[in-house]
Parts: C-alpha cells; sequence; structure tokens
C-alpha cells in the first residue's frame, strides 16, 4: 500500500548574540573547554539570570519574519529534569506565553512550486553544555563508560522552533528547513550551522494512507546532523512504517536515533520516568511586555527576506529557479543586486551582469562582489547605459573593467570622455565615407560578390569612431552607401 | 579605645575619627570571638587573617582621607552569602566545603561601605528552619539562655550580634528568618521590600520571598546597613530599578501622626498571660508615643501558613536541583549519574531539607499543579490584596514577631509545630512587604530560668522603609527594652 | 485537595534523592500530614483571583548584549568533584532523550 507521510519538524537554533543568554560570557563556538563560563552559567549557588535584551529582540525579528503573532505579555519558566550538563538541573525555557505564537514558514522545492508550513510557536530557552562520552572507543552515550563535560555552550541563546505536522515528505522537511535557515540567516539572528551545532533538528514522522485526515502513531527521530541526514532519516523512517504496517504491525510511539553509518533509525528507549517537567514562572525573571511600537519599529528594520525575494524574482521579474536561488542563497550578492535593480530598472540586464561579467571579475580576483570596488549603484548605472542604447556593450565590458579598477561612476566615465554613443547621422555618414573611401579595394571585392567584406567594413568603421558608433545603424548605412 | 559594645553607627564615627583604628576594633572582636564562641558557636568559619587585613587596608584609606559610613564594624555573614575565597556552606554538609569564586552583590556593598567581615554565621541548613536546629554543620545557642535556640534561620548571626562578636550581621528572610531569631535574641531584624536589597550571591531557597536584611542592636544601625545595601543591581532582576531614599538621617523620636494598625485575626490573647501583657503593653507605649491604634483586617491571615508551606517548597525544589555531585560540592559516587545524584542528595541533605524539596516536587508534578501551587499562587494575591486594603486605613501594622520567646532545644519535634512559629511573619513575606522586629520586652518562659526577649513586629507597605524605621526608632528610644535583662555572655558593655 | 495519591518513591525518583525504608515511610506521614494542613487552602474561592508569582510588578529587567569576563578555569575546576584535564568528569549517564 502506498502511504503519505505527515512530518512535524521542531528545530532548535541558536541565536548569535555576543553574549549569552542570561550572563556575559561569551557565545562562541570552538573555546577552549570550560573557558567560557561564569557563576551564572555554571548554575552556581547564589547566581542569578539576566535576560539579553538582543535575543528578545532576535526573537521578535524571527516571528516577524514568519507572520507569527507576538503577544505583548511573555515570561519565562522552568523545565525541571536532571541532566549532567545542565548546571541548574532546570532549563529557563517558555511554556505558556512563549514569545511567538503561530506563523508560517513558506517554502519552495525544486520545481519552484511554493508550498507552506505553519508553526506552532517559536520560544526563547538556554542551551546545554556539551558530554563527550567516553571509555567505550565509540563516542556514544550508549556503553559509555563515564562523560566529560563542557560548560562552554551552556547558557547559550536557544529558540527553539515548532512545526505544525504539515510535511508530507522528506523532501518538504529539507525545503522547508533550507527555508527556515535561509530567512534565520538573512534576518541576522544565528549562523544556522547544522555542523557547528546552532542548528538541531528533530522531526515527527507518522504515516496514513492517502486520503485519510486521522494521524497514525508518529516517532520521534533525534540525532541528524545534516539536511541529507535528515532526508535520508526521514526516508528510511517512511519505509519502515510502512512495511510495518504492511506487515499487520503496529508502530510504537518512541524516540528514535539515526544511525548515520548504517542508514537506520534505531530506538533510543530509556530507563527513565515518564518525563514530567514540572513547569513553573520563573521566580528570579521579570515578565516581558513587548508593546506594539516596538514591535513596529523591530518590523521597520526588517532586512528583505528570501521569500519577499523570491516571490518578486520569480513573478515580478520572470527569473528561472536556478538564477533566483542562486541569488537568494548568496544575500550579499541579492542585496547587490537589488540595489543595482533600483538604479537600473531593468532586473533582467542586470542579473546578467551581476552573475556574468561582475561574477566572472569577483572570481579572476578573489574579492567578493558586495566587496569590490564597483558599488550597486554604479552597477545599475552601467546597465541603464547600455539599455539607453548610450553604449554599447562592447563598451559596457571596458567600463566594467575600469569600475573593477576603481574609476567610479561609469556615468562620469562615459562624460569626461565623449564615449556616449554615437547615432548622429552626420557623424555617421562621415565615419563610413572615410572608411569607404580608404578602402577601395575592399569596396570594390565587396561589389564583387565578396560579401564576407561586409563584416571587415563594419569594424572599420567600429575602429574609426573609437567604437561609439551604434553597431545597428553603421550596417544600415553601409548597406545603404554600398547598394544593397 | 576599641571597645565591641559600641553599636555600628558608633563604630563607624570612632573610626572615621581615627579615635580608634579599625584594626583595633577586628583584634578586639577576634578576641571576643575567641572568648564566647566555644559557648554561643554562632559561626561556621571565624575569617580572622582577611579580616585583620581588611582592617589595615582601611586604615590606610581612611589615613588618606576617605570616610566610609561602616568603616571598621565587625559584620557578621550568614553562610548562604557568597564571599569570594570563603567556604560558603549554607549550614549543609552538601556544601561543606564549597569555596565561593565570586562575591554576593549585598556583602559588597556593606565592604564598600567599609564593614568588616569576621566570620561566616551558621544557619539552619539551606535556610530552612526556625531554630538554627537544623544546621548540619553545627550549634549554635541563644547568648541569653544557652539552653534554648537562637531561632532561625539566621540563628548564627542573630546569636553573634546578641554576644557582641558582630555590631552588625547578615541573614535571609524567607518566611520571618530574619525577624524570628531578632526576637528571640533581643535584636532589631529587618526584612526590607522584596526586590529593595540584591539577592544576587544569596543561596535560593525560595526565590519569590528570599530577602537579605540585617540583625544588629539598634534601629539606626540597621538603618545603616539598609542605606548600604538598597538598590537596584543589574546581577538581579528581579531587583527594583527604584530610588532608595536614605533612612538613617531620618529616625523620628515620636509617632504623631501615625496610624498603627492591629489586625483582628492575630488575636495575641491566646499566647499566654505574660506574653500577652507585653503585646499590650508594646500598644500602649505606641499610643503613648503619639500614635493612633486602629483595627484593621486580615481575613486570609490564617491561610498564610498553607500558601508559604506551598509556594516555598515548590520553589526550593527546583532552586536545590543543582545540588547534584557534579559541578561542586559534595559527591558520592553511583554506577551511573542518576544513582550518583540520587546518593549524593541523600547524603547531602538533611531531613528538613528533603522534606521540603519533596512537598515541593510533589506539588509541581504533572496533575497536582493546578491544586497546590497555583491554588497557593492565587492564595497569595488574596493576602498582598488583604494588606493593601489593611494599609488604606493605616500607616503601619503592629503584631507579634512570634508567638513565643526562644525555646528549648529539641522541644519541636514534628515539623508542622515548628512550622507554626513562623504564623506571624509568613504573610508579609508572601505580601513582600518590608517589616522588623524590635524588642519589646521580656518574659520567663515556663519553667525558664531567666527572662527572655519577645519582638515586636511592625509592617509598612511596599517600599514604605523610611517611616517604618523612623517609627522603628522611635519606639526603641521611648522604651529602651533591650537594654533590661541579660547574661553573663551578653554583659560587656552596659 | 488530596493527597492519597502522594506516591513518595516516584517523588522521591524525580528529586533525584535516594530514601532508606524508613524514610520514605517517615515523610511519607509527614508529608501526609502537611497536605492535610494545607488542604484549609480549599476553603478560599479563588476562581476569579489572578496568580501571584512576584509581588513586585517589574517588567523588561533585561542586560544589553555586552561580553564580559569569564570566571578563571582554574576556578571554576577547583571545586568539581571529579575532573579530568579540562573536563568534569561524570559517572556514565544512562541514554536519556
Ligand atoms: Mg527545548
Ligand atoms: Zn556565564
Amino acid at each position: 500500500m502506498r502511504y503519505e507521510a505527515v512530518i512535524g519538524i521542531e528545530c532548535h537554533v541558536e541565536l548569535k548574540t555576543a553574549s549569552k543568554m542570561f550572563c556575559g560570557c561569551a557565545n562562541r563556538f570552538g573555546a577552549e573547554p570550560n573557558t567560557l563560563v561564569c557563576p551564572v552559567c555554571l548554575g552556581m549557588p547564589g547566581a542569578l539570570p539576566v535576560p539579553n535584551a538582543a535575543a528578545i529582540e532576535y526573537m521578535i525579528r524571527a516571528g516577524l519574519a514568519f507572520n507569527a503573532a507576538i503577544p505583548s505579555f511573555s515570561k519565562f519558566d522552568r523545565k525541571n529534569y536532571f541532566y549532567p550538563d545542565m548546571p541548574k538541573n532546570y532549563q529557563i525555557s517558555q511554556y505558556d506565553m512563549p514569545l511567538t505564537q503561530g506563523g508560517v514558514v513558506r517554502y519552495w522545492l525544486e520545481d519552484g512550486t511554493l508550498h507552506e508550513c505553519r508553526l506552532t510557536r517559536i520560544h526563547l530557552e538556554e542551551d546545554t553544555g556539551k558530554s563527550t562520552h567516553a571509555g567505550s572507543g565509540d563516542g556514544r552515550i550508549a556503553g559509555s563508560a563515564y562523560s566529560l563535560v563542557d560548560f562552554n555552550r551552556a547558557g547559550v541563546p536557544l529558540m527553539e522552533c515548532v512545526s505544525e505536522p504539515d510535511l508530507r515528505s522528506a523532501e518538504e522537511a529539507v525545503a522547508f528547513l533550507e527555508m527556515l535557515r535561509r530567512t534565520l540567516m538573512a534576518i541576522g539572528v544565528s549562523d544556522v550551522k547544522m555542523e557547528e551545532g546552532s542548528l538541531r533538528c528533530d522531526a515527527n514522522v507518522s504515516i496514513r494512507p492517502f486520503g485519510s485526515e486521522s494521524y497514525g502513531t508518529k516517532t520521534e527521530i533525534k540525532n541528524m546532523n545534516s539536511f541529507r541526514s535528515v532526508r535520508r532519516a526521514i526516508e528510511s523512517e517512511i519505509a519502515r512504517q510502512s512495511a510495518m504496517l504492511d506487515a499487520g504491525e503496529r508502530i510504537v510511539q518512541e524516540t528514535l536515533g539515526w544511525d548515520e553509518a548504517n542508514g537506520t533509525t534505531i530506538s533510543m528507549r530509556s530507563k527513565e520516568l515518564a518525563h514530567d517537567y514540572r513547569y513553573f514562572p520563573d521566580p528570579d525573571l521579570v515578565p516581558m511586555e513587548i508593546s506594539a511600537e516596538r514591535v513596529s519599529a523591530v518590523r521597520a528594520k526588517m532586512p528583505p527576506l528570501p521569500i519577499e525575494r523570491f516571490e518578486r524574482y520569480t513573478k515580478a521579474y520572470g527569473f528561472n529557479i536556478k538564477q533566483t536561488a542562486q541569488l537568494i542563497d548568496a544575500p550579499e550578492i541579492a542585496e547587490f543586486f537589488d540595489r543595482s535593480v533600483e538604479v537600473s530598472k531593468q532586473p533582467q540586464q542586470t542579473q546578467n551582469f551581476v552573475l556574468g561579467d561582475l561574477s566572472r571579475l569577483a572570481n579572476e580576483s578573489g574579492i567578493a562582489i558586495h566587496q569590490s570596488p564597483v558599488s550597486p549603484e554604479h552597477l545599475g548605472e552601467l546597465v541603464a547605459l547600455v539599455e539607453a542604447k548610450t553604449i554599447n556593450s562592447k563598451i559596457a565590458k571596458e567600463l566594467l573593467a575600469r569600475m573593477w579598477a576603481g574609476e567610479g561612476s561609469p556615468k562620469a566615465i562615459v562624460e569626461r570622455e565623449g564615449l556616449a554613443q554615437t547615432s548622429d547621422p552626420a557623424a555617421l555618414a562621415r565615419f563610413v565615407d572615410e572608411v569607404l573611401a580608404a578602402n577601395a579595394a575592399s569596396v570594390a571585392e565587396y561589389r564583387a560578390g565578396k560579401s564576407n567584406v561586409f563584416g571587415f567594413l563594419v569594424g572599420a568603421v567600429m575602429k574609426s569612431s573609437r567604437g561609439k558608433a551604434d553597431p545597428a545603424a553603421v550596417n544600415a548605412l553601409l548597406r545603404e552607401r554600398l547598394g544593397g | 579605645m576599641a571597645t565591641i559594645a559600641k553599636s555600628a553607627a558608633e563604630i563607624a564615627r570612632a573610626v572615621n575619627a581615627r579615635e580608634c583604628s579599625a584594626r583595633e576594633m577586628i583584634d578586639a572582636t577576634m578576641d571576643r570571638i575567641a572568648a564566647v564562641e566555644p559557648q554561643v558557636g554562632a559561626f561556621l568559619s571565624v575569617l580572622e587573617r582577611q579580616a585583620r587585613e581588611s582592617a589595615d587596608a582601611l586604615d590606610a584609606r581612611i589615613a588618606a582621607g576617605e570616610r566610609f559610613p561602616l568603616a571598621g564594624v565587625p559584620l557578621a555573614v550568614k553562610d548562604n552569602l557568597a564571599l569570594d575565597g570563603t567556604v560558603t556552606t549554607c549550614g549543609s554538609k552538601m556544601l561543606e566545603r564549597w569555596v565561593a569564586p565570586y562575591t554576593a552583590t549585598a556583602v559588597r556593598s556593606m565592604l564598600a561601605a567599609g564593614a568588616i567581615p569576621v566570620g561566616k554565621a551558621n544557619m539552619d541548613e539551606f535556610a530552612m528552619g526556625s531554630s538554627c536546629e537544623n544546621s548540619a554543620l553545627g550549634v549554635t545557642r541563644n547568648p541569653y539562655d544557652l539552653h534554648r535556640v537562637p531561632g532561625g534561620s539566621s540563628g548564627g548571626s542573630a546569636a553573634s550580634v546578641a554576644a557582641h562578636e558582630a555590631a552588625i550581621a547578615l541573614g535571609s528572610d524567607t518566611g520571618g528568618s530574619i525577624r524570628e531569631p531578632a526576637a528571640f535574641c533581643n535584636l532589631v531584624g529587618f526584612k526590607p521590600t522584596y526586590g529593595r536589597i540584591s539577592r544576587y550571591g544569596l543561596i535560593a531557597f525560595a526565590s519569590s520571598l528570599d530577602q537579605i536584611g540585617p540583625l544588629t542592636r539598634s534601629v539606626e544601625d540597621a538603618a545603616l546597613a539598609y542605606d548600604a545595601m538598597a538598590g537596584f543591581d543589574p546581577m538581579d532582576a528581579t531587583s527594583v530599578d527604584r530610588s532608595v531614599e536614605p533612612t538613617a538621617g531620618t529616625l523620628r523620636e515620636d509617632l504623631h501622626g501615625l496610624r498603627i494598625g492591629v489586625v483582628k485575626q492575630f488575636d495575641t490573647h491566646k499566647l499566654g498571660a505574660d506574653i500577652d501583657d507585653v503585646y499590650d503593653r508594646a500598644l500602649h507605649d505606641l499610643e503613648a508615643l503619639g500614635a493612633e491604634i486602629v483595627e484593621v483586617e486580615l481575613p486570609t491571615a490564617d491561610y498564610g501558613l498553607a500558601t508559604y508551606y506551598l509556594i516555598a517548597p515548590a520553589e526550593c525544589s527546583s532552586n536545590l536541583a543543582r545540588f547534584d555531585g557534579v559541578r561542586y560540592g559534595l559527591r558520592v559516587d553511583g554506577v551511573d549519574v542518576a544513582e550518583m545524584n540520587e546518593r549524593t542528595r541523600a547524603a547531602g541533605f538533611g531531613p528538613e531539607v528533603k522534606r521540603r524539596i519533596l512537598i515541593g516536587t510533589y506539588a509541581l508534578s504533572s496533575g497536582y499543579y493546578d491544586a497546590y501551587y497555583v491554588r497557593a499562587q492565587k492564595a497569595r494575591t488574596l493576602v498582598a490584596r488583604d494588606f493593601a486594603k489593611a494599609f488604606e486605613k493605616c500607616d503601619l501594622i503592629a503584631a507579634p514577631a512570634t508567638s513565643s520567646p526562644a525555646f528549648r532545644f529539641q522541644s519541636k519535634s514534628d515539623p508542622y509545630s515548628m512550622y507554626l512559629m513562623d504564623y506571624y511573619t509568613i504573610p508579609m513575606s508572601l505580601a513582600g512587604l518590608p517589616a522588623l522586629s524590635v524588642p519589646c520586652g521580656w518574659v520567663t518562659p515556663e519553667g525558664g530560668e531567666r527572662p527572655m526577649p519577645l519582638g515586636l513586629q511592625l509592617t509598612a507597605p511596599l517600599f514604605a522603609e523610611r517611616p517604618l524605621l523612623a517609627a522603628a526608632h522611635a519606639y526603641e528610644r521611648a522604651t529602651m527594652h533591650a537594654a533590661k535583662h541579660g547574661t553573663e555572655v551578653v554583659e560587656v558593655a552596659r | 485537595m488530596s493527597s492519597e495519591n502522594l506516591d513518595i518513591a516516584y517523588v522521591a525518583k524525580l528529586a533525584r534523592i535516594a530514601l532508606t525504608d524508613e524514610e520514605v515511610e517517615r515523610f511519607g506521614t509527614q508529608l501526609g500530614d502537611l497536605l492535610g494542613h494545607v488542604a484549609t487552602l480549599a476553603d478560599l474561592d479563588l476562581d476569579s483571583i489572578p496568580a501571584t508569582a512576584q509581588v513586585v510588578e517589574s517588567r523588561n529587567v533585561v542586560r544589553e548584549d555586552c561580553e564580559r569576563d569569564s570566571l578563571d578555569r582554574e576556578k571554576v575546576l577547583a571545586g568539581a568533584p571529579q575532573r579530568q584535564g579540562a573536563f568534569i568528569r561524570v559517572p556514565r549517564i544512562i541514554g536519556q532523550a
């Protein structure tokens, strides 16, 4: 039987603040173990948390990016459970009044179709430290003899993002995560690096016969550490569940780990008690009130979102998915492009320049486009000059090289050096007549039927005009003069 | 000449005036500690070397022209307050050898004002108790009768000041832990408004109730200590960002124009004839000073205890989860982390702490949260509203601090009878109000040999520390109850 | 509000405190008594009463996102019951989700 998968994603994203969530220790990956810790993030007796204003601001940004509601009142709660890399044995988190509620992630698939996955909520919490499991050889928790704990990560601000079960395939789940990642990067709240653990995700997976409205029993997959493993893990779990249902077996609700090496999910059943987190409002922290004015102020400072660019590029500009994605996934270049278009008013031409000649120059010199001496406004000017036929594409290439060398505004160069394309018929006629007079032999050959001489004559005219002549006009005039 | 009998105000004046040096003051205090500690047992550690060094450093600064409001004042610090480099035990085996790597903000403020810590004071383990008998690390005796408890949980703090081993002690009050031992030891014990003094560095018992405050031999000294410590601390999000007006200069000599409320539900005529007489007399004295006595109601006063004994344990169960044998303190090994945690906590915590962690865990657990914790938080709202209403009719509320004077060791065997000791102090804690206990008279307990002190509890609206201290000062000056009796341990100056 | 279901062993497990049989017995009785006392709260009509988590109504107390010095690592590890190199060492962690 063919089944429909029902998938929901829960992911944790570390925010890229300068300091931790509740103390001033640096929020930095890769430092020497236990050097970025203080009484607060070590949960020392007597130490107290004070929330990081930037982390709260980042949450509002994230909420707005996904069209979530930002409630006017929010608070922190304690989630109580024992774990050796969690210093206080409770995590400061948010229970019933998260900073954002609802919202939707709009994402596209490779075929360019747009899809939506609703969000339940995004809440703010603190990260735990990191345990290294030792004494067993393979670094896994099961079978290890002891663990070594590094608390540098403890207290790093963490955003937990929970989706509704709106995803229907591994492909959708990955596309959703990619959209989440590029959006969070675009709004500057996280590096979202799966390899450094700043994005960690779990997937809830169930299957049901196509057409069914009810949900099947779900399992939760953990330990997926790349988008590739997310895709493989979900596909493997869908296959496993399908085979079980086909065989008349029952799915057990459980937590599974993804075994990358063997390409299978494995049961992580623990002998722990059922979780009883005993949430209650954290009495060390006071509630947050987020005014409508504050939300508007954050909204006013939001950068362009990837989904907005997607719609503009594909619908208004008519770009294909490949070009669109290429721009969006290089946000600095997309930003450069957008600013150029504002000046040029010519999206397609501008895109050709940005992804073509300019990218080539950038590659050759090893300087990123947005850091080169070519400003987006000047590039826009250049495109506009070509578009207005003030210069031809040959001159444009030369000008771009000179702009890359730091000469500044192309318009200024054109004006200063009289490089504007000549379409004045008298001037053109002068160039043509001079060329015809100086190349009598070639003219004779042409008239004798050697039509390939025509190209040579055009080139000669262009040359004597120092490239300023409009090639189309030169063509027409030559043909007229040569009688045909 | 350095004499330990002086008040903190007198010491600071003399040291600033260079009539005596801080070093002389500390040397004299150390002599006194050596003399009486074997009987009193106020301290878990005496900071002899650090205190003498600090005194020398202070003397140098004073010689250079600086002046300090608490110059050279010997300070006892309750052992739940972090002081960098000192063992900070909370009266528990769990932290018996834990050296604090930082200093509590309140202690820092006292240091900046020129006070000199001389020792870390004994306490009920993790501040849970009303007699100091729950300390896992030592016995503290009441200097007024060594067979009796000093009160708790700030019992060592109270005993040290009563026995003149310090001029000011810092305590913490969650449900009465400053006011009750102050009453038992003939001291002024002051719990400011919740949030007035930073809790940063105070090892938490119940975060929404804990408040640091001074225990002193005079209201003026309490005001000086309060002035040094009050104010917003960016390290404590629950400290209140609100201007603090100094109180020490505004103490009054009379109570004209002040309405003092007496709580109908706190019918004191059930405490025993002797005690009732003391409190009746206190009300007359307040009236004689010009106050108008009015009756007010706190209809939910009787629910205070039940409310408190849900909220405080709930918060404590979470606050004390960090004592797990991983990062600091005691560890008792086990085959895995969970067993190590369980064994460590079994060995590290005493029975009262375990009881409260268990009850709090239960009150927060799935299925009981609404019935217990949320109900208690709602009841807390009613208690606070009752006070707000009562304060429409009066400026201060007068009540007993305790229902009896200090009792004998081991006389409260069942936990609930010990909890009842806090009956008069808990409602104020639930409402976050500033309250203090000031000595108000003496009774000779049944079967006792000598008179023991009682405390009058005065309570003010939120943030009204100024009128509270002013009125307490007027009452103290007019009655001088504190000076009327004593014991050999106490008598050093009078 | 009833304490009939007070399963002291379960609660002790949640709180990670090993109890002896004697303690299970004694704490069970004492906690049962205390729950009896706090049951008086059932007399109050609290339906329309908001809960008080904090008495002083501050809002939005936050800190600027500034980096500050951390503790010296030796100071951190000095108090640890067991260290291994730069890490704090703990017994094996039984797989927990
Ligand atoms: Mg989480
Ligand atoms: Zn820190």
